[in-house]
């Protein structure tokens, strides 16, 4: 191990060498390569835990390396404002990186390095915060000694310890510092001490993003790369029976045609040529099972198994026994598409394997279990694959895969090559077509209504494929139940409070691969509750806000987002000529979002979406601007969703292909106006990059039974209307 | 060889005829501020400026570029009459920010061509520019306010 390294991990937060270890940024590709040998193996240290976050050099650089991936919701920004704010330095000042795949930057609560579950904010809060305190006792211990002064005497502004007339930055403390040892424990400062935290800073990332110098995955450059193309299957599960890359290797730049487990790989000097190449081979194929697979015999097989129950989740009195003392009922059936994440980077990973040592650039929400898949393709141990994680273009879920199937899609295309050096990319084709899908999903509910209209016996049975099956979060499938399913239903205040329920799942399988799509569950949960509830409200001749609040008494924080919505959207006040509108209130990912959506008609009866009046109880914000950016974004991928998107298969062929079929919203389909309102809260900190979509599409819908007197129920909306 | 004129610079360009010129910019230049999206000028993500038009990268191919001016992210961002990256910079509008660079390049033209572009007109300007994490309000509030800077930057400001 390096030994600036070990001297880091074992002393404390701080490190005199000045030793800058670049972890990731492609640019600075020689430093990373020269590194890389004395870089790996550092997982088997344990790190005190500030430690792997912060780093100050001898020249007065504060670096901080993140535990977490920035991929658009902001955290780049979020975790450096965490150190800033207790180190006292500006936060404008300091270089932030990705760091590597290494267990100090395991998740706190999920125990694997992951980005995901909206989590990364409160996971962090104390750890961040801690890091930089952490290094500023340090600092101040340092300086005191040099001052000849006792730490109490000695402050800190901006980077530079103070006392008396003497002062001394950061950096001219750092090698002192990083001979102490580290306090066990620090203590944080008082919410009312804060600077950052609460106010915001704008994003430190923007500057790059807006010139064209942020480096993705995509843009990771070497002198001699190849670029692989790979030929996947028609369909899912599909092998190689025979290649004839005759064609292709007589195209000027194609360098190599190599057989992988998932198709064919075409490396060339560039994508153009690869992609060229890929086009010209001539592979037959063993279809297998996955050629069998049909979307819509699927969705129908579905809405029969629906009719029955399954594996119960969430069960209470007697539902039969409750729905037979009901004075009305309402039944409902919906459907749900599979639905692609399509980020708009194409995935790729460019792979190195040189003297049995690998280094994997790419953008990835999952590091360390990349890490391991890699190594397991190539016969390394894990600490030989070192992982630098890029600014990734769009995550949603699509870059958590547990399979790590386009991390190992790459490791095997470097396998069979031999080369030492490949860029595996990608075409949007491959990314529309490639699966990890949002599962399709089918929920049928009964509700049974006393003669005041609420809610007294509730059936409810949910189908759709499980994420967590035959992945190695199989272990958190219990009794049948893969809550990824069944969240937003089984754990509903409005279920919960349904003395005689039974809400049931069955998770049939087939050849598609399925992942977590922006908010998971509650993508398909967050649309059937609340637009069953609104059924329910128009059922019961109640206002549909006033419905919910009257459910929801027992939940501040649902209600707090809910009633902030409604005054904000002026609900109950007469709304436009030719406008109407819906709202919707959900928890997920620990915050409670509601949604006022005013939509109108197109000519064709479609729906365009204009306003989205949008509340939010997240506990403490950290960062406003970015909440409200996350909530604004959740809109737009909630509309996407619920309008316009959709995978169908048939004969197991995905029937898109790219953003001409697989449609996604556009600057005209965003509602031109939308307010995103903070409560003022000081409940549990929760997520807000995936809670803003799951009450976008019930919104909608509620909005457009107002305008139509018809309830939708079968996703996207504007395909159902069009087909009516 | 084919001879190409970016950002000012003249280059010679190792390309085949028919190779897009987003692939040249990108695998044989190293330009990679300019983004592929999806290969069919669906997305935007490689809009970049043909004398002064804003074409597709990704289907244009590296023979029309001959005789003609490029310029991509990294050309617009050296120009100081440009409005847009300060707009974006103050509304704070990236997120993950892959599609930004084509974003941008899409807004200037609608800015050169529209200095006091309406919703619509920059609806109907920057719906070839996908952004899947849903910049687009803030895009919308970016190019109204960079088109203000230029009016009051003509101004004498």
């Amino acid at each position: 191990m390096n030994t600036s390294r070990r001297n880091f991990l074992k002393t404390g937060a701080v490190l005199g060498s000045g030793l800058l270890i670049s972890f990731t940024i492609p640019g600075a590709k020689k430093a990373a390569a020269a590194s890389t040998a004395s870089m790996l193996g550092p997982q088997s240290g344990a790190a005190f835990a500030p430690n792997a976050y912060l780093h100050i050099t001898a020249d007065n650089q504060i670096l901080v390396y993140l535990a977490h991936a920035e991929m658009g919701q902001g955290i780049w920004t979020t975790l450096s404002m965490l150190i800033a704010e207790e180190l006292d330095v500006d936060v404008n000042k300091m270089v932030v990186q990705h760091g590597d795949a290494w267990k100090p930057y395991n998740h706190t609560l999920f125990g694997i390095q992951i980005t995901g579950g909206s989590s990364t904010t409160y996971s962090e809060f104390d750890r961040y915060r801690k890091a930089g305190a952490t290094a500023r006792v340090l600092l101040v211990e340092a300086a005191a000694k040099k001052f000849g002064v006792s730490p109490s005497e000695c402050k800190t502004e901006n980077g530079v310890v103070t006392a008396g007339g003497k002062s001394a930055t950061y950096g001219e403390l750092a090698t002192e510092a990083g001979t102490l040892t580290a306090p066990a424990d620090v203590p944080l400062r008082d919410a009312k001490e804060w600077k950052y935290i609460g106010k915001g800073v704008k994003r430190l990332d923007t500057p790059a993003k807006i010139n064209g110098t942020a480096k993705f995955g995509m843009d990771v450059q070497f002198p001699g790369l190849l670029t692989a193309v790979v030929l996947h299957g028609p369909v899912f599960g599909a092998k190689v029976k025979s290649v004839d890359a005759t064609k292709t290797k007589a195209i000027p730049g194609v360098k190599q045609v190599v057989q992988i487990p998932t198709g064919v790989a075409v490396l060339a000097d560039n994508y153009w040529a690869a992609k060229k190449g890929r086009a010209a081979l001539k592979v037959e194929w063993d279809l297998g099972p996955g050629a069998q697979v049909d979307s819509k015999a699927m969705l129908a097989a579905y809405k029969k198994l629906a009719q029955t129950p399954g594996a119960p989740a969430s069960k209470a009195g007697n539902a039969d026994t409750g729905m037979s003392k009901a004075a009305k009922t309402v039944e409902a059936e919906y459907s749900f598409p599979y639905l692609a994440h399509a980020p708009m980077e194409p995935l790729n990973v460019t792979i190195e394997l040189k003297n049995g040592q690998c280094q994997i650039w790419c953008g990835t929400q999952m590091p360390g279990m990349d890490q391991v898949a890699a190594a397991k393709v190539l016969g390394l141990q894990p600490e030989q694959v070192r992982v630098n994680t890029t600014f990734l273009g769009g995550g949603f879920g699509r870059r958590a895969t547990p399979a790590s199937d386009f991390v190992i899609e790459a490791a095997q295309i470097i396998k069979a090559s031999g080369k030492p050096l490949v860029k595996m990319v990608w075409a949007r084709e491959d990314d529309v077509r490639g699966g990890f899908y949002r599962p399709a999903f089918v929920h049928n509910v009964k509700v049974g209504l006393d003669a005041n209209g609420m809610p007294i016996a509730w059936k409810h049975n949910i189908v759709g494929q499980s994420i967590m099956e035959g992945t190695l979060f199989a272990a958190m499938i219990k009794d049948g139940i893969d809550a990824a399913s069944v969240e937003g239903v089984a754990d509903s205040p409005y279920v919960e409070a349904v003395p005689d329920r039974l809400v049931t799942l069955h998770s049939p399988k087939n050849e598609v691969p399925v992942l977590w799509w922006r908010s998971v569950g509650h993508t398909h949960t967050g649309m059937v509750m609340e637009t069953i509830i609104d059924e329910l409200a128009h059922t019961a001749g109640k206002d549909p806000l006033a419905y919910r609040q009257e459910l929801l008494k027992e939940h501040p924080r649902h209600l707090a987002a809910l009633n902030l919505a409604a005054e904000k959207a002026g609900w109950g006040k007469p709304v436009a000529a030719g406008r109407f509108r819906g709202i919707a209130v959900h928890e997920s990912f620990q915050s409670y979002v509601a949604h006022v959506v005013e939509i109108s008609l197109n000519s064709d009866g479609t729906i365009k979406v204009h306003k989205v009046v949008s509340a939010i109880d997240c506990g403490l914000a950290v960062n406003p601007d970015g909440v409200k950016a996350q909530i604004e974004s959740g809109i737009n991928f909630g509309v996407s969703g619920a309008l316009l998107g959709e995978i169908t298969l048939e004969n197991g062929r995905v029937q898109q292909g790219n953003f001409n079929d697989y449609v996604v919203s556009r600057m005209f389909d965003t509602p031109a106006e939308i307010e995103v309102h903070i409560v003022n809260s000081t409940g549990k900190m929760g997520g807000v990059g995936e809670p803003g979509v799951p009450p976008v599409a019930p919104a909608i819908a509620n909005a457009y039974f107002v305008a139509t007197g018809k309830r939708l129920r079968d996703l996207p909306f504007n395909k159902t209307i069009l087909h009516a | 060889m084919v001879k190409l004129k970016i950002n000012q610079k003249e280059y010679s360009v190792d390309a085949s005829p028919d190779m897009p010129l987003l692939w040249a910019l990108r695998d044989v230049l190293g330009l990679t501020g300019t983004k592929f999206g999806c290969g069919m000028a669906q997305c935007g993500a490689c809009t970049v400026h043909l004398d002064g038009e804003a074409v597709r990268s990704c289907v244009t191919l590296v023979s029309r570029a001959v005789g003609k001016e490029v310029t991509t992210i990294e050309g617009l961002s050296a120009d100081p009459t440009n409005y847009l990256q300060k707009a974006w910079l103050e509304i704070d509008v990236p997120q993950c920010g892959y599609c930004q660079s084509g974003q941008i390049m899409s807004a200037a033209v609608l800015l050169r061509e529209n200095p006091n572009p309406t919703d619509e007109d920059i609806d109907n300007a920057m719906s070839g520019n996908i952004c899947r994490c849903g910049t687009y309000p803030r895009i919308r509030r970016a190019i109204h306010l960079a088109a203000q800077m230029q009016r009051e930057g003509g101004n004498g400001k």
